[in-house]
């Protein structure tokens, strides 16, 4: 992870990053349909900041990752998580209010097998999309930190 | 046929992580038996709730009049994976500050030095 | 002279552990499933979505959830904070 690797792997990276990156938000948004969830596809946008740091070295990332925007969007997640929890405290805490009600994914569902309808849901897909929000900034703020610390130890022990 | 033999590979998991826990002097070692008695666990969860000739609990185009499976030690397992995940991160971080200290990763040396 | 010992005794525990897995209720037949009935049957009408198991992870036990956040929130400061003397 210190230098970069060579020409072909740069090449295929910048190709497919892109398409990594457009499956985990499919996983994400659709996480009340398929299997899937905000876990699932925030770690999968993870892995796509993982391919970045490994093809272009610890030196050149800083220009596409910064640590500082990786932690706003981390907290900011976790702050819509709690917000959404608060907001049906008219019945209870973590009550979903929005279902089977009309409006901003609030449809009602039809029982038994059917091929999934993507403004259904509630609740559920509003806190899917802020728990892959924080999960995605706080493993690429993991791998980030890890990364620099361990090239500045290499680095002050070969003084 | 298949008998209980999912219960017995959650043992020899389990197992196998608790030797490299208990025997071995490399760092990174004893590291790697805390991730292997973690995934025992979260296969022993999963096994615990599954049904004979049952399909996975999702409507989306299932299977026509088919039962599911239990889904909720699934949904424990998930939140285990991600604590899993967290645990390992730190583990390995305060691994890395250790070497910067201490200039080794044995165990031996590492109790010999107190410095 | 310690370690043989050692090792005896853990196979010993292993191999308890097997027995006890071999002895347990057979695999694919859960005894008591009264709350995950109750899930699949009622998930679609009062939650208004597909996968049951995402219903049960953010709906009926949202709060579980919530704590995860907070260990995995937790788990980065401390990391941010361990590796702040070394950048320096």
């Amino acid at each position: 992870m210190i230098g970069g690797m060579s020409r072909i792997v740069k090449t295929m990276t910048t190709l497919i990053f892109g398409f990594i990156m457009v499956y985990g938000f499919y996983v994400i948004a659709h996480g009340h349909l398929s299997p899937g969830g905000g876990f699932q596809g925030g770690a999968i946008v993870a892995s796509a900041f993982a391919l970045l740091l490994v093809t272009y070295g610890t030196n050149q990332i800083q220009s596409f990752l910064s640590k500082d925007l990786l932690s706003m969007l981390e907290s900011t997640g976790l702050i819509l998580f709690i917000t959404f929890a608060f907001l049906g405290l008219g019945a209870t805490f973590f009550y979903n209010f929005v279902s089977n009600s009309g409006g901003l994914f609030g449809s009602p569902t039809a029982i038994g097998v059917n091929p999934g309808d993507l403004n259904t849901g509630g609740t559920i897909t509003l806190m899917n999309m802020a728990v892959g929000l924080e999960v995605l900034a706080a493993l690429g703020v993991i791998v980030l930190t890890m990364s620099v610390a361990s090239e500045t130890i290499h680095k002050k022990e070969k003084q | 046929m298949i008998g209980n033999f999912p219960f017995v590979t959650v043992i020899i998991l389990i197992g196998l992580g608790i030797y490299s826990l208990l025997f071995k002097k490399n760092l990174i070692k004893i590291a790697i038996g805390l991730t292997l008695i973690e995934s025992g666990v979260n296969l022993f969860l999963i096994a615990l709730g599954f049904r004979k000739g049952a399909v996975a609990p999702i409507y989306t185009q299932a299977p026509e009049g088919v039962k599911m499976v239990l889904p909720t030690p699934q949904a424990l397992c998930l939140t285990s994976i991600v604590i899993g995940v967290a645990t390992t991160a730190l583990v390995l971080s305060i691994i890395m500050i250790i070497y910067q200290r201490y200039g080794t990763i044995n165990t031996d040396e590492i109790r010999r030095l107190r410095g | 002279m310690k370690k043989p010992i050692f090792f005896i005794a853990f196979l010993f525990f292993i191999a308890f552990m097997v027995l006890a897995a071999i002895g347990m209720r057979p695999f694919g037949e859960p005894t008591i499933s009264n709350m995950d009935d109750y899930f699949i049957e009622n998930a679609q009408a009062e939650t208004a979505a597909n996968n049951v198991v995402t219903t049960i992870v953010f709906d009926y036990r949202g709060f579980d959830t919530l704590g995860e956040g907070t260990v995995l929130f937790t788990a980065v400061v401390g990391i941010v904070a361990l590796f702040r003397e070394v950048a320096k």
